[in-house]
């Protein structure tokens, strides 16, 4: 988040994470002129400004925001700071769309340019993938927590196997390929 | 005699005979000079149209996706959009050209988000209803979509439905802008809202105005938005203005017209 406020110069930014069994997105982290207080706040899925760059997978670029007090009091709602300007660009791993980056009122005097839509596309594309092992962390770790039994029973196993001697340990391997393989079968 | 499939022996010459028009030179004039895009059928397939927007006006008529059974169904609805984006793309349609009847098919925003399914069935439905353009400022990165958005794009290219679909504005794989059946769209910085560039290195074959665009906004107002989705309104209210003047072009005639009237291939007047 930091590093998206530093590299366009900007006030502040955030990113919402889609919640795909909710619909929900979920205002996750913030940089800057934005109040800490939000994150964890929720929003449905298609509307407003991420809900818009969320559903389009289109990043948006809008300017002169100061006109519209109805849109100003939208983003203020989800980001606790009113812009005059706004990017936000979609953040997509591998098909999937996994929320929203937000950098708001960048220090720019002239027009936003193509070109500043290539370094927030590539941006993106870079927060997409720290995004998906965050996730995929954040899963493993609640695994962990919710299944304390299983783990345990799991490293109990592993320390069985380990006392064995080479050919029985082998033949344990082999059991347990075969239960991974009934539990677990290989993706088509 | 016996003749391959799809073969045209002489003596059916007649049955191919084409009425055509085409001037020594294809120019902006000829192409849609003193055009308002009358009776030209331009489905917005998106997020559906905001009713009564004063940039956009009557929209002919509201469609929505809805599931049925193990598929979807398209179904009528109220004009509803709840982000935004089919309200903007509407109302470029609607300064370009003012006469040009508005079909809004809701694809998006309809709480089944990202699914691909919903956008086939809008698409699908779109092209076998036979409107003129279909304008389609968005894609799907879903690979295991191509084929069948392939197949629609190339049924909607016969069937004489111009399908304008705008560039990813990210470097990333999608769909169905590729497709060299469809008008693809992407963004230039000029505020000529008719000019356009051609791109002699495709997938993206034309340039629109995509850059700091007042559009239409939900609540009646209007924002200054940058990106692709506007850039492809721009393109396709120019394919209605060149169809209400030349309703016998096909989608390769328009796509060529648009080509010999682009700024860099000198047929801009």
């Amino acid at each position: 988040m930091t590093a998206a406020q530093a590299i366009f110069r900007a006030q502040a930014a955030s990113i919402f994470l889609h919640d795909e069994e909710t619909d929900e997105l979920v205002f996750e982290a913030v940089a800057g002129q934005s109040s800490d207080a939000l994150i964890g706040t929720r929003i449905p899925s298609s509307t407003g400004i991420a809900g818009w760059v969320l559903v389009t997978r289109q990043p948006l670029v809008l300017e002169d925001l100061g006109n519209d007090p109805r849109f100003a009091r939208d983003v203020a709602e989800r980001t606790g700071y009113v812009p005059s300007a706004l990017m936000a660009v979609p953040l997509l791993h591998e098909e999937r769309a996994l929320g929203v980056l937000q950098v708001l009122d960048r220090e720019q005097d002239e027009r936003f340019t193509l070109a500043e839509m290539d370094l927030l596309g590539l941006f993106a594309s870079q927060a997409a993938i720290a995004l998906d092992l965050l996730r995929g962390a954040r899963r493993a770790k609640a695994i962990v927590e919710g299944g304390a039994v299983d783990v345990a029973l799991v490293a109990e196993l592993a320390a069985a196997l380990e006392g064995l001697e080479e050919e029985r340990r082998e033949a344990g391997l082999q059991l347990l390929r075969a239960l991974v393989a009934v539990l677990a079968p290989p993706r088509p | 005699m016996s003749f391959p499939a799809w073969s045209l022996p002489s003596g059916e010459l007649g049955r191919i005979a084409i009425e055509h028009e085409w001037p020594e030179r294809v120019d902006a004039e000829w192409a849609f000079g003193g055009s308002t895009g009358a009776g030209v059928r331009v489905c917005v397939l998106d997020s559906g149209i905001e009713g009564d927007h004063p940039l956009v006006g009557a929209v002919q008529q509201s469609f929505t996706v809805v599931p049925d059974g193990d598929g979807h169904a398209v179904v009528e609805d109220e004009g509803v959009d709840l982000c935004g984006h089919g309200t903007a793309c509407a109302g470029v349609l609607r300064a370009l050209a003012p006469d040009c009847s508005l079909h809004s098919v809701r694809v998006l925003g309809t709480g089944y988000t990202g699914s691909g399914d919903v956008l086939l069935s809008g698409l699908r439905w779109a092209v076998e209803q036979g409107f003129d353009v279909i304008n389609m400022s968005l894609s799907t990165t879903k690979s295991k979509f191509s084929a069948v958005l392939h197949e629609l794009a190339d049924s909607a290219y016969f069937g004489r439905t111009v399908l304008v679909a705008s560039a990813h504005n990210m470097p990333v794989e999608s769909y169905p802008w590729r497709f060299s059946s469809v008008i693809s769209v992407g963004s230039h910085d000029q505020d000529d809202p008719r000019l356009l560039y051609a791109n002699p290195a495709p997938p993206v074959e034309f340039f629109a105005r995509g850059v700091d665009v007042d559009v239409a906004w939900p609540g009646g107002s209007t924002l200054r938005c940058t990106g692709n989705s506007f850039a492809t309104p721009h393109v396709s209210a120019l394919c209605a203005l060149v169809l209400a003047k030349h309703p016998q072009l096909t989608p390769f005639q328009v796509k060529s017209v648009l080509y010999l009237t682009s700024a860099n291939v000198g047929g801009a007047s």
